[in-house]
């Protein structure tokens, strides 16, 4: 515990500005991650384990692409597209053949596509880590606050992830897709009685998600290393979120995310042992006091 | 009177099944064997602990891996840094083990199906995390240097190997006759019922919460045994001991035994460490190679290898239809 360092830093404007973006951004792409994983989970009721592995997917796909192209928007889009594609073809061979039967084999089947994809990585990509670096795009000077740094690429990225957010919320709660979806949601057979393809309703939510993950790797790879099982850790990062803001809730994820994000952030400062521990302490917290998450509805 | 008898009964097979792994090295002299049976003892204790809570208690715990990474840094570092004897750490890491169970228990269990596996999944991964983090004690991701000391007692000397492949075999056997008679017992009986049908449970009085703690917190010592074991073997604790791969390592060896036996944890942990054996002397892409058997496993063979067995077994000797011994 390092109580003067965090007191020094929130003494300081600079070093605040520049904790609270780093954790903004981190929260941004837990956030993606995140809402991809809770409409997986609030539609289809299942839990897509191997969520992390799109994220690294996409991270390594937009690598790729940027790589031949030269030209980070193909990148990212691509990466997003070619993601959704994998999931969408995921969900309809495997998890789609797991899904009356109980917990432990969809986690065994997502637990084994986990390690096929982490080798996969290894074989094409080379086991160690990789940097694609910043897009020439982005390589401006940084924006300073208070004298604390926020480079352009943040502003991008927290631009384009609170669009996504608001683009998913109005997908979901104002249009007749998003009505198929929570119908869907709440009575599969009713639903397909009515006429609907439910299986193309589950597809389709599943390929959305797995693009949510594969944009966030995507938008990810500027700032972050490349690893074969980078996936893992922001798993396990957005499944806390999505406990914290409740399943199924757009809303939640985003709140959770950055208060992940924030917490993360300033907690490597005041408590760098512990950073993880504040995070499920606060987990633990929300699910004693509130056991269906800040913004769900009851389980 | 019956109970008394199947006691007697099962420890006799319990000596059998020792003396015959005692005399096993005789025919298989090599180093290789005794090995592969100490690190075989680790795993199947571990995953037959998790099974109480998967297959007996319908908890399906992701985060099992927990038990095995908190027994092996218990064990190494109060023989380690504390130099106690060995029963004395081995008794205060199923102390400890229990303590912690008790606690995360306590919060996992209010929690349906897929929160129950992914919470329980997290609290491995803050223990991974300490571990990684907390360099002085833990040495962080080298692992703990320096060794294990294993001083003699009651005239067992582990440094031996020998002395160490009968110790571990003796665990086993123990663990696994211990965790036979606590399914076989009215209490076991209580977690197949709430298994099935918890609420039916709670109407008869039961209280659901205390069976499903009680039986996390010996899944969580037995879990804590299997790590204690292994670190023995390797005369130290690595933080991929705590890594969540091996709680799924723990979940496929029963899927992949069979669910529904007792000794399928036990037959899923022989034939997975064969295979990572084989594999790894084939290729070092093991992942791989396992994901594909996974998933075969999960989408083709579902009741696991003993299991289907059983099944052949019992069809042939149909329409008697007796229960087959250690099938719920």
């Amino acid at each position: 515990m390092d109580f003067d360092a965090l007191l020094s830093c929130f003494g300081s404007a600079s070093c605040v500005v520049t904790q609270a973006t780093g954790g903004l951004i981190s929260g941004m792409l837990l956030f993606l991650v995140a809402a991809g994983l809770s409409l997986i989970f609030g539609t289809l009721k299942v839990t897509n384990f191997m969520h992390g592995s799109l994220y690294m997917l996409g991270a390594y796909f937009a690598y790729t692409l940027y790589n031949l192209s030269g030209n980070y928007a193909i990148a990212v889009v691509g990466a997003a597209l070619g993601v959704g594609a994998f999931a969408l073809v995921f969900e309809r061979v495997f998890m789609s053949r797991v899904y009356g039967s109980d917990v432990l084999l969809q986690l065994l089947v997502c637990y084994g596509f986990i390690l096929i994809l982490d080798d996969v990585v290894k074989i094409v990509w080379g086991a160690e880590f990789l940097a694609m670096g910043m897009p020439e795009t982005f390589q401006h000077p940084p924006v300073m606050i208070a004298g604390g740094v926020l480079p352009v690429f943040y502003l991008f990225l927290i631009g384009i992830t609170l669009v996504v957010a608001a683009a998913l919320g109005f997908l979901i709660t104002k249009t007749r897709i998003g009505k198929i979806v929570r119908a869907a949601a709440v009575n599969p057979t009713m639903t397909s009685a009515l006429g609907i393809n439910t299986a193309l309703v589950f597809g389709g939510v599943f390929a959305l998600g797995g693009m949510l993950a594969g944009l966030a790797g995507a938008l990810a790879v500027p700032v972050r290393s490349l690893v074969s099982g980078m996936g893992f850790s922001i798993l396990i990062e957005s499944f806390i979120v999505t406990v914290i803001g409740g399943m199924g809730s757009v809303a939640g994820a985003l709140v959770g995310a950055l208060l992940i994000g924030l917490v993360r952030s300033f907690g490597t400062i005041g408590f760098p042992l512990f950073t993880d521990g504040l995070m499920f302490l606060f987990m633990t917290i929300v699910l004693i006091v509130r056991p269906s998450g800040l913004f769900g509805k009851d389980r | 009177m019956m109970r008394t008898s199947s006691i007697a009964r099962d420890a006799l097979i319990a000596a059998g099944a020792l003396l015959i792994l005692a005399v096993l090295p005789l025919v298989f002299p090599g180093k290789a064997f005794s090995d592969f049976v100490i690190r075989m003892s680790a795993f199947a204790v571990f995953a037959t602990s998790l099974n109480l809570l998967v297959g007996y208690g319908g908890m399906v715990s992701f985060g099992h891996g927990l038990f095995y990474g908190l027994g092996a840094y218990s064990f190494a570092l109060l023989m380690q840094k504390a130099g106690t004897s060995i029963p004395m750490a081995f008794l205060l890491t199923v102390l400890i083990s229990a303590g912690v169970a008790a606690v995360v228990g306590a919060i996992c269990i209010r929690l349906k199906e897929i929160y129950f596996s992914f919470l329980t999944l997290a609290f491995q991964m803050l223990l991974y995390s300490l571990i990684i983090a907390w360099t002085p004690v833990t040495g962080g991701d080298q692992g703990l240097t320096g060794g294990v000391p294993r001083p003699e007692f009651l005239g067992i000397r582990l440094d031996d190997p020998h002395h160490l492949y009968l110790f571990c075999c003796a665990v086993l056997i123990a663990s696994l006759f211990i965790m036979y008679h606590f399914v076989q017992s009215p209490f076991g009986y209580t977690l197949r019922m709430i298994r099935d049908n918890p609420r039916r449970a709670g109407f008869l009085g039961i209280q659901v919460w205390r069976v499903r703690l009680l039986a996390f917190v010996v899944a969580g010592i037995f879990g804590s045994i299997g790590g204690l074991l292994m670190s023995l073997f390797v005369s130290s604790a690595y933080p991929d001991f705590a890594y969540w791969t091996i709680s799924g390592e723990g979940v496929f060896m029963i899927l992949m035994g069979g669910i529904g036996v007792f000794l399928g944890p036990l037959a899923g942990a022989v034939v997975l460490l064969l295979l990572a054996d084989i594999v790894t002397g084939l290729t070092e892409y093991f992942g791989l190679v396992l994901g594909i058997v996974i998933l075969f496993f999960a989408l083709g063979m579902r009741k696991g290898l003993l299991g289907f067995l059983l099944d052949l077994w019992k069809n042939r000797r149909a329409p008697a239809g007796n229960a087959v011994p250690g099938k719920h």
